[in-house]
């Protein structure tokens, strides 16, 4: 491993971060100009929204299930075990359900596009297409774009749901809660605010594993060992920045809504 | 055309005055501190082809991409069909790009996509009805002759046979340019000469103009010494060892041109540097 000064280490963040920027541009650009690539996007919508589905689902259904089965030992010791219902649904509409969901489809495919645009690169395909007169970032980054926002968005309610639905489980099966009291206090628990916070969380997500996948895809160096790090580097830059937007999106909206 | 090889040498003053295809001015371009082309000039004019040789990293893949605006040099001009790709757009680049065919070295077929639909992307781009598209893919696929493969998937083809797709890909459009990046480089000599052969056919039938490069002299002077036969369909020797005169030369060494000329030039050359990389090779 190289060392280089810290001068061109800034640059190349700097470069790296202008790059990132023109290229999430020209994506959401590409979004109000023709030709726009429908068949693309709805290929990436199946691939992408439908992939995930499954990961989303149990992923989502458990962490409600485990969420009810540990906040009763705390709701215990007040007497308030009654209020699982509304822990369980706060939690997951506002915090649990877009989070995770995007750190899964983060994990599925962010990496995916990383490496799918990633080989493509260093096996000049990228460079085939612009020689043919397309625009890459129109024909690869744009549908990706546009699929995965619109899909996170749906992905996220599901995983609500479904966590929502492992909670009432946990809570009725193992807490020997009732049923109805359980859904009741879940849906009294929310309000209006909680369901924008919930569900802005997934359209900045999206954004973020669609744009950080393609960018370290497209910005492939050094044949397949550069595909490795590509995909790595991608899973891990927008994971990180997921968590990091959602602190920032939380705190706008509670700026916003009070709550 | 061709001259034999009793005549005298051709030269730059006896190449048609014609407006280049392709002219290079002063290029200059480096990677990561190190110059890989250094204050570059050269032209190609209509119907020519223009051979590029060099030993591996002189910079000529570099060239090519240059040429198709794939890539922006740090000065001078390269202009093709009279617009400076230097101070184009990339959206008015991929309309210039409609009139040039691209070979690449690695085939750089599209995975995911059958023959066909790697063959008629450009028709595809263009809204080009499908029974037009299929019945052009057909044409062409047939002057590749790999009528056979147009179900398959690049995975399932050949080295040559990927080769032969993407000159198919490069010419479905009938460019006026054809840029052609060691279309052998990788091949066995049987497959190479089969490659070659479609560059001569496609000199011949549509003298388009075009800039190859290649690592294997054989195969250059293959290009330089051979015709195509359309009634035999076949390819053959030049009669009494004549050469294509439209077919010339360019060598680079470390990023300079050291040779700009006719295939009679080049053999001639008393360039100590060229002789050795000729390998003392004298036109049979």
């Amino acid at each position: 491993m190289s060392f280089v000064s810290p001068e061109v280490f800034a640059k190349q963040r700097l470069t790296a971060i202008q790059d990132y920027s023109v290229l999430s541009g020209r994506a959401v650009a590409n979004l109000f100009s023709r030709p726009i690539y429908w068949a693309d996007i709805f290929t990436q919508m199946d691939s992408i929204g439908v992939g995930s589905l499954p990961i989303v689902v149990l992923t989502g259904f458990f962490t409600g299930c485990v969420l009810a089965l540990q906040s009763a030992t705390s709701l215990t010791a007040f007497g308030a075990v009654s209020m699982t219902g509304n822990l369980v649904a706060l939690s997951m509409v506002k915090e649990l359900g877009p989070v995770l969901t995007g750190l899964m489809v983060s994990g599925r495919n962010a990496s995916g596009m990383a490496s799918e645009l990633g080989s493509m690169k260093v096996t000049e395909q990228i460079d085939a297409m612009r020689a043919l007169g397309t625009d890459p970032v129109r024909k690869l980054v744009t549908p990706r774009l546009a699929a995965t926002v619109f899909m996170l968005f749906f992905l996220t309610i599901m995983s609500d749901a479904v966590g929502i639905a492992g909670g009432a489980l946990v809570s009725v099966t193992l807490l020997g809660l009732n049923a109805s009291s359980y859904f009741h206090n879940s849906y009294r628990a929310l309000v209006y605010a909680d369901v924008v916070q919930g569900l802005t969380k997934p359209l900045f997500s999206g954004f973020i594993i669609a744009t950080v996948g393609c960018y370290f895809g497209m910005n492939t160096k050094g044949g397949t060992q550069g595909v490795g790090k590509a995909t790595t580097q991608a899973v891990v830059v927008s994971s990180v920045f997921i968590i990091i937007v959602d602190f920032l999106v939380s705190r706008l909206m509670i700026g916003i809504f009070g709550r | 055309m061709a001259t034999t090889a009793e005549d005298p040498a051709v030269n730059a003053a006896t190449q048609p005055i014609t407006d280049p295809v392709v002219s290079f001015e002063n290029v200059s371009i480096s990677f990561d501190g190190k110059q890989v082309l250094k204050d570059l000039s050269f032209t190609v004019h209509p119907a020519e082809t223009r051979i590029i040789l060099g030993p591996a990293g002189c910079g000529k893949s570099v060239l090519m991409k240059l040429t198709n605006g794939l890539i922006k040099p740090d000065s001078g001009t390269i202009k093709v069909f009279g617009e400076d790709v230097t101070a184009m757009r990339e959206r008015d680049l991929f309309k210039l790009r409609a009139r040039i065919g691209m070979v690449f070295q690695e085939s750089a077929l599209f995975d995911s996509l059958s023959v066909e639909d790697n063959v008629a992307y450009r028709l595809h781009e263009d809204g080009v009805p499908e029974d037009e598209s299929h019945q052009r893919v057909e044409e062409v696929l047939h002057f590749v002759d790999l009528d056979h493969a147009i179900t398959k998937f690049p995975s399932e083809l050949s080295g040559g046979m990927r080769r032969r797709v993407s000159i198919a890909r490069a010419i479905i459009s009938k460019p006026d340019l054809i840029l052609y990046d060691s279309p052998t480089g990788g091949l066995d000599p049987i497959t190479s000469t089969t490659i070659v052969e479609l560059v001569v056919k496609q000199r011949d039938v549509s003298h388009t103009t075009s800039l190859l490069i290649t690592h294997r002299l054989q195969d250059a002077f293959t290009l330089a010494m051979n015709q195509f036969n359309q009634e035999t369909g076949k390819m053959e020797r030049i009669p009494n060892d004549g050469i294509d005169d439209s077919t010339r030369f360019l060598m680079l060494n470390e990023g300079n041109v050291v040779f700009d000329g006719s295939t009679l030039e080049l053999v001639r050359s008393t360039d100590p540097w060229i002789r050795e990389y000729l390998g003392e090779r004298e036109i049979p």
